[in-house]
This record gives C-alpha cells, sequence and structure tokens, in this order.
C-alpha cells in the first residue's frame, strides 16, 4: 500500500487537529486515547503504591520526595499521613481496577480489534463510541481532582464500605473526597455502557461476510463477553451508589442503622444495613474481576497461537470456558463476605459455585500449556509477556482455591494473603495480558515496531519484580499480617516481616523504574521506531490485512470476506505455516500462496486436529522414524 | 481499488445478526437489558430492607372496621374536607397501626383519592396511574404499527396520545408525591412508619418517574420529527419502534414497582 492510496483515502475526510486527535470517531484513534489515558492512570496509581510501600518499609524514615509530592499536610516531613496512608491505598485500589484494568484493557482492545477482527469499517455507534472516551475522560479527571481537596481523597478502600462512605463526617476522607469518587464512578459507569453496548452490537452485527461466531478469533470473544458482563454487573453498582449518595447527600438510612459518631454523637439512622451495600458492591466487584481478567486471557490467546504457529488447542473449549467464567462469575459474589456474616448453607453456595471457577479456568490454563507444547515458539516480546500471564494465572488461581474455602476464609481474610492473591492473579496477569496486547498491536495501532531488547528488559525486570513483590505475600497473610495498616511498628509480634517489607519495597521501586523503561520505548518507538510492515508476526487474523497507513474505514475498497477459522498455523496442507482468514479455501484459487501438494493430498492431509482425544491417541501410538 | 465515501449503509456487507435486528434495535435492546440491572438492584435493595422489618399485621387491622376512616372523622369531628393526613395518621398512630417498628401497609398509606379527602380508598389511585401508563403502552404500540404501514398522520396522532399519556401519569405521580410530604414524609422522616419506607419510595418511584420522564423527552423527539417528516423521508419509521421499545419497558417496570411497593 503506498502512501498515494491513503492520499486519497484521506482526500474523503477532510480532518482538522481536533477532529482528528481529540474529538475523533475513529476507533482506532479512540483506541490509542483509552490506551494513552490508561498509561498515565497506571503510572499515577503505581507511583502512589511505590509511595505507600515506602511508608511499610521505612515506617519512621522520612522521605523529602514524599513531601514534595503530598506537601507537608499530607506528609509531614516526608512521613505520609496514616489517613494519606489510607486515601493513597483507596485511590490506588480504584486506578489500578475501574481505570487502568477495565477502561484502559477494555477501551483499548475491544476498540481496536473489534472491528478490525470482525471486519467492520467502524464500531456500530462510532458517536457514542466517542462519546464513551469522553465520559472515561471526564471521570478520570474528577477522580484525580479529589486528590487536590482540602479533606483529601476517598479513604475507605476501593470497596467504599459504608459507614465510612456513607457518613460525610466519619472521617476527613469521607467528605467531599468521597463525593467525587462516587461522582467519577457514576460517570465512568456511563462511560463502561456507552461502550459496552457498543462493543456487543458490533460482534453480533457487524461481523463480515463468512465471519461466523465460531470464526470469531478468541479476543473477539473475550471481549464481548468482558462487555456483557460489564453490562450486567456495572449498573447493579450503579444502583447501591444511587442509594449510597441518598445515605450522604439526603439523610436517609438505607445501610446506615445505630451509630455512634465521636464528633456528632448517637446519629438518627435506623433501620439500614450496611450488609446490604456489600451485596450490592460485590455483585458488580466480583464480575469485575472477570471483566478485568478476561481480555486478558483472550489476547494470550491470539499472542500464544500466533507465536507458537500452532492453531489454539481447544477452541471450543476456550469458548464454553470463557461462557463458564462468564456465567459462573455472577453467583460466586457471597465468597467476599463470608466473615461478614452469612446463613452458613449460603456460604457453603457460595464456595461451591467458587471453586466450580477453577475448572474453567483450568481448562484455560492447559489449553495455553497444550498450545505451547510442542510448537515452534518466537520469542516476540509480545510472547514474553503471555507466558507471563500464564504463569501469574496459575500461582494465583491457585491461592484463589485457598480463599475461596470459607472456613479458611476465617484465617486468610483481611491479611496479606488476600493482597497477594489478587494482585497477582488480576493485577499482575491482567497488566502483563494488557503488556502482551500493546507489544503485539503496537505496529498495528502506531504502524511502528517496539524496541525488542528494551522489551525483553522491560519483561524480566517486571515479571521478577512483581513476583518479589507479590510473592511473600502469601506468607505474611498466612501468619496473620494484617492487610490496610498504616505501621506495624507497635506490633512487635510481626517485626520478623520488616525486611520482608524492605524486600518487598526495594521490587516495587525496581518493578517502578521497568515501566519507565517500557515508558520511553513506548514513547519514543511512536516517533523513531523501526517501520512495521503490514503482517509482521504473520498472524491469521483480519486486522493485519488492512494497510499500515491506518485509513478510516479500515479496508480501501470492499472488506475481506472470510474462508476460515482464526488458526490455520502450521497447517500441513500448505506451505506457509500461516493462513489469513480471508483466503480462499484450499481447492479455490490461491494466489498469495503456492500450495505444495495437489488437490488429492490436501484432502486426504487433515489440518492438526487439537482435540484433547488426538493428543492422548497420539500418545499411545507408537514412534514412527 | 477506487475509494468510496464511507458512508453508513455500505459499512457493513455481509455477515448475519443472530436476532435479525438492526444494530440500532439492538443496542435499545441491550441499554434496557442493563437499565433491568438498574432497577433489580434498586428493588432487591427494597425487598431486603423491607423484609428485616416485620409487617403490620392484619388483625391490628381487624380491630378497626373497614370504614375506619369515616370513624376517624367522626371522632374527630372536623368536617368532611379536613386533610386526611391530619387525624387519619395521628388515629392510626395511636391504634399502634402505624408504628417506628412494623412495616405499614401499603393500602393505608396510599389511601387517597383526589377531591375524596378522608375516604379509605386503598391503592384506587394508584391503580388508576398503572391504568393510564398501560393505556399509553397501548397507544404507543398502535403507533408503531401505524409506523410499520408507513402512516405518517396516525404515527403522529398516536404519539400524541402516548405523550399525553405519560403526562397523564407524571401528573399523577406529582399529586401523589405531594400528598405523601404533606402528610409529613421526607427521606428521613415517615409518619407512617419507619422512615426507610419513605426514603424508598421516593427512590424507586423516583427513579421511576425520571424514566418516564425522559421518556416522554424522547416521545416528543420523536413526534415533532414525524411532523417535520424525518422518517418519511428515511422511508422507514425505526425511530418510533426504539422510543417504543423504552416507553414499553419503563411500563413493564412500572408493573414491578407497583406489584413489590404498593401490592405486597
Amino acid at each position: 500500500m503506498s502512501t498515494a492510496t491513503a492520499h486519497t483515502e484521506d482526500h474523503h475526510h477532510e480532518e482538522t487537529f481536533i477532529s482528528k486527535y481529540i474529538f475523533s470517531m475513529d476507533h482506532k484513534m479512540i483506541s490509542k486515547q483509552f490506551l494513552i489515558t490508561g498509561i498515565i492512570m497506571g503510572v499515577i496509581g503505581m507511583a502512589m503504591s511505590i509511595a505507600f510501600r515506602l511508608q511499610l518499609a521505612y515506617p519512621d524514615t522520612g522521605f523529602p520526595i514524599l513531601e514534595w509530592l503530598f506537601g507537608s499536610k499530607w506528609a509531614p516531613d516526608g512521613v505520609l499521613d496514616a489517613g494519606y496512608y489510607m486515601a493513597l491505598v483507596t485511590m490506588h485500589g480504584t486506578i489500578m481496577v475501574f481505570y487502568v484494568l477495565t477502561a484502559g484493557l477494555s477501551g483499548t482492545f475491544a476498540n481496536l480489534l473489534l472491528p478490525l477482527q470482525c471486519g467492520a469499517r467502524d464500531m456500530a455507534s462510532p458517536f457514542m463510541n466517542m462519546l464513551s472516551y469522553w465520559f472515561f475522560f471526564l471521570s478520570s479527571v474528577v477522580l484525580l481532582s479529589s486528590l487536590f481537596v482540602e479533606t483529601g481523597p476517598a479513604s475507605g478502600g476501593w470497596t467504599i464500605y459504608p459507614p465510612l462512605s456513607a457518613l460525610p463526617k466519619a472521617m476527613p476522607g469521607s467528605g467531599m473526597g468521597m463525593t467525587l469518587w462516587l461522582v467519577a464512578i457514576v460517570l465512568f459507569i456511563a462511560s463502561s455502557l456507552l461502550g459496552g453496548i457498543n462493543y456487543i452490537s458490533t460482534v453480533l452485527n457487524m461481523r463480515t461476510k463468512g465471519m461466523s461466531m465460531t470464526r470469531l478469533p478468541l479476543t473477539v470473544w473475550a471481549l464481548f463477553l468482558t462487555a456483557v458482563l460489564g453490562l450486567l454487573s456495572f449498573p447493579v453498582l450503579l444502583g447501591g451508589g444511587l442509594l449510597l449518595l441518598f445515605d450522604r447527600g439526603f439523610g436517609t438510612s438505607f445501610y446506615l442503622s445505630d451509630i455512634y459518631l465521636g464528633s456528632a454523637g448517637a446519629l438518627e439512622h435506623t433501620g439500614g444495613s450496611p450488609v446490604l451495600f456489600q451485596h450490592l458492591f460485590w455483585f458488580l466487584g466480583h464480575p469485575e474481576v472477570y471483566i478485568i481478567i478476561m481480555p486478558a486471557l483472550g489476547i494470550t490467546s491470539e499472542v500464544i497461537a500466533v507465536n507458537s504457529r500452532k492453531p489454539i488447542f481447544g477452541y471450543t473449549a476456550m469458548v464454553i470456558s470463557l461462557l463458564g467464567i462468564a456465567f459462573l462469575s455472577f453467583i460466586v459474589w457471597g465468597h467476599h463476605m463470608f466473615i461478614t456474616g452469612m446463613n452458613p448453607l449460603l456460604g457453603a453456595v457460595f464456595l461451591v459455585t467458587t471453586l466450580i471457577i477453577a475448572v474453567p479456568s483450568a481448562v484455560k490454563t492447559f489449553n495455553y500449556l497444550a498450545t505451547l507444547w510442542r510448537g515452534n515458539i518466537r520469542f516476540t516480546n509480545a510472547m514474553m509477556f503471555a507466558i507471563g500471564l500464564v504463569s501469574f494465572f496459575i500461582s494465583g488461581g491457585l491461592t484463589g482455591i485457598f480463599l475461596g474455602n470459607a472456613t479458611l476464609d476465617i484465617q486468610l481474610h483481611d491479611t496479606y494473603f488476600v493482597v497477594g492473591h489478587f494482585h497477582i492473579v488480576m493485577g499482575c496477569a491482567a497488566i502483563f495480558g494488557m503488556l502482551a496486547g500493546v507489544y503485539h498491536w503496537f505496529p498495528k495501532q502506531f504502524g511502528r515496531m517496539l524496541n525488542k531488547p528494551l522489551g525483553y528488559i522491560h519483561f524480566w525486570l517486571t515479571f521478577i519484580s512483581a513476583y518479589l513483590v507479590f510473592f511473600p505475600m502469601h506468607f505474611m497473610g498466612l501468619a496473620g499480617v494484617p492487610r490496610r495498616y498504616y505501621a506495624f511498628t507497635l506490633l512487635p509480634e510481626y517485626g520478623v516481616w520488616f525486611d520482608v517489607n524492605v524486600v518487598m519495597t526495594m521490587a516495587a521501586i525496581l518493578g517502578g523504574i521497568a515501566q519507565l523503561i517500557f515508558l520511553y520505548n513506548f514513547f519514543s518507538s511512536m516517533f523513531i521506531g523501526k517501520k512495521a510492515t503490514q503482517n509482521p508476526w504473520e498472524a491469521n487474523t483480519l486486522e493485519w490485512t488492512t494497510p499500515v497507513e491506518r485509513i478510516h474505514g479500515n479496508w480501501p475498497g470492499e472488506i475481506p470476506t472470510v474462508h476460515r477459522w482464526a488458526y490455520d498455523y502450521s497447517n500441513p496442507a500448505y506451505e506457509s505455516d500461516f493462513m489469513p482468514q480471508n483466503i480462499p479455501d484450499a481447492g479455490s484459487k490461491i494466489e498469495l500462496f503456492e500450495t505444495k501438494q495437489s488437490l488429492e493430498d490436501t484432502k486426504q492431509k487433515k489440518a492438526p486436529n487439537a482435540s484433547f482425544f488426538t493428543l492422548v491417541k497420539n500418545w499411545f501410538k507408537p514412534k514412527t522414524a | 481499488m477506487s475509494t468510496q465515501t464511507i458512508s453508513k449503509s455500505s459499512t457493513w456487507r455481509g455477515g448475519n445478526s443472530p436476532f435479525k435486528l438492526s444494530y440500532g434495535k439492538l443496542m435499545m435492546w441491550i441499554f434496557l437489558l442493563s437499565d433491568a440491572f438498574t432497577f433489580s438492584s434498586l428493588l432487591v435493595g427494597y425487598g431486603a430492607i423491607r423484609y428485616s422489618f416485620p409487617s403490620t399485621e392484619i388483625s391490628q387491622i381487624e380491630s378497626l372496621d373497614l370504614h375506619f376512616a369515616e370513624n376517624v372523622q367522626d371522632k374527630f369531628a372536623n368536617g368532611a374536607d379536613a386533610h386526611h393526613g391530619e387525624h387519619f395518621i395521628p388515629a392510626l398512630r395511636e391504634a399502634g397501626v402505624f408504628n417506628e417498628i412494623q412495616w405499614p401497609s401499603p393500602d393505608l398509606v396510599f389511601n387517597h383519592f383526589p377531591f375524596a379527602h378522608g375516604l379509605h380508598l386503598p391503592l384506587i389511585f394508584v391503580s388508576l396511574m398503572t391504568l393510564i401508563l398501560i393505556l399509553s403502552s397501548v397507544t404507543m404500540v398502535l403507533g408503531v404499527e401505524a409506523g410499520q404501514r408507513g402512516d405518517k398522520k396516525a404515527v403522529s396522532k398516536w404519539m400524541l396520545w402516548t405523550i399525553i399519556g405519560g403526562f397523564a401519569f407524571l401528573s399523577c405521580q406529582a399529586w401523589e408525591w405531594t400528598n405523601f410530604i404533606t402528610a409529613g414524609a421526607t427521606p428521613w422522616a415517615n409518619p407512617y412508619g419507619p422512615p426507610t419506607f419513605a426514603a424508598l419510595f421516593f427512590l424507586v418511584t423516583g427513579f421511576h418517574g425520571f424514566h418516564v420522564f425522559s421518556g416522554v423527552l424522547l416521545n416528543i423527539i420523536v413526534y415533532i420529527n414525524n411532523l417535520r417528516g424525518t422518517y418519511e423521508k428515511r422511508g422507514h419509521y425505526e425511530m418510533v419502534e426504539k422510543v417504543g421499545l423504552y416507553w414499553h419497558f419503563v411500563d413493564l417496570v412500572w408493573v414491578f414497582v407497583f406489584t413489590f411497593f404498593y401490592l405486597i
């Protein structure tokens, strides 16, 4: 594709700077907006985590940089204020969960990949898509603005349990900061709703000819089901948040009952229950975990299949397990509330459903491993991160089985074990999936390649530091070290963990430095990276059939027709080890590739059937020379 | 490889929607599904709070005879046009029917009717509201049907009736709220019983009323567009169908609100 043709494409859309880069309705630009906003939020969230890790490792030491960052009010003499420590933890959680791993991950890759991989010119409604980004942007601004209010940002934890969140006078962070938090989340839900409606209708209605649901790449399946989850769970948080806003602003008592407040005496609230909020919150909160991890799993499926040069193992099983995870995620929320108090029978039900989720998750893990097995693996940067995801998904998933047990949870609840578990399984795993996606689709998004050696350095530093930060937390948690504590100086029984905390903080700083390398790589490669070819990874999916210049409408002329599934790698019927989806079947004319065998041979030699039974059968078959 | 401006119609040229719907209508369905979850969360919250209170027992009401309200008037001898809340509530509080611990029976709370002060007419007014809303759904169906025939005039007529129905419902709701508020109910206080009853009433019916109000606005936009012939030029009346979906949904939600809040 020459630049001349690209020019003629552009001629039809006279674009100003504002319509091209700011209020763009092109899904590729919106995906970049989501990605870069997500990266900025990620940097802020990570900086916060390093700030409070410094406090955990050196509780009494002053760091001038903290005073410089947060001012003498929140970090007098460079030592974090205890209330502000909680505020940082809250904001770190909120930013990472909602802004980076929900909007940053789904927003980026759903916008980029759904139209491209389904074969559509754009999203179903480009205008709503633009609105979706701007609601998200506004929401980010509102959330960050709460850092600058007098009483500080929300500080009751990202789960905003009442009564701390429902009584504006309960503590400093319950005031204006909490209100801004709720406003930000309402805007966020609007963004997620606009986006989700678009994603779902694009997948259902805008697929190109021949792209049946069973031929969809697994990324599309994952992003589609993620959108469904978001669509059905976020409104419940909206309902819960509405009740909370009423409690805060209009004197109702939905979540409040019989409270004595030091500053205000006995309050007049009667009849509510804070447990109601926990139910409503976790009805979102648990699907939210899968909203975070499922796009990452989809990206991994794609990256692993492409770079193993093998069809994904068990495509149908992968789709069914995604469906299973999506369904089950709605009936397990109670496992966050074992200690809150519930009918033991109900607890047992939630225990069982929680443990059942291990089945589809294990199916996915084994399918990744089976895809890797004897593959012709290309260790690209994206592949490294995808394998990293599999590693984190296993180690984090296994501790999930501990936590799903209502009995064990009595010991482990609210300890560092929980922190370690969810940071590994949904924090690190999802971030690794996101980074795999960034490395894999950077050539598509920006038309240039990322620097490969820097990518390896980034991977190894991130991988090692992530395990160093989060793995020791499991042992701390088993020993009973509670989470959300400002300092352990007055609790000598936790003294043995001081040195571990120092190591973890060092590793966190190392991880932060690794992300600086990535940031440099990301922003410099945009301008000075090696020019990308049209299909740098030799992948099958439709996005690599579009020109590198990223034109409006994605394809010049006709949209390609799809003739095969997305995973025709190393098919012995073809000479090339990949076969893009838009190439017609063998038998009809193949212009791009010459087939090695004649037509008769092709019919006899079937594609390697990646099913479990074939694997078992081949296992017992005597080896031939 | 000549390039053409990519218009909406050439956006998609293959594949089949599994639901045989245009993407616009599909989006409306998806939105409604999502909104259904919002209402469900509110109703579930209502259920959780409501059943943490014991209900008014039938035996408590049985001891008062059916014409209790009129007896109250006799007892206070204050003329038939005195405001309902002034005597009815104190009498029932005195009788122990309305108290802070028990969830009040809705048919003792919502028993007013315009120009019928002091009469005990349980749920008659809210039933009328429900009837109005359901009738407006009927007119909406007729409007959609007219749209499918391409009958611009009939679309106008039925949309107008639907808008009138929506406004009528909203007015009724305004009257009911006024009545409830003048009796002394606020989100934090409720003369009929636990304050949460009033809070939930304002929240649930208010949120629904907000949806009805948005629906009326949408209907007005569609009505004006139709008058200007936008849909005639477009060749189809799908927009009428889409707002119709929304309107029916709002109606359906009201049926649930009515059932859970008033009847049970």
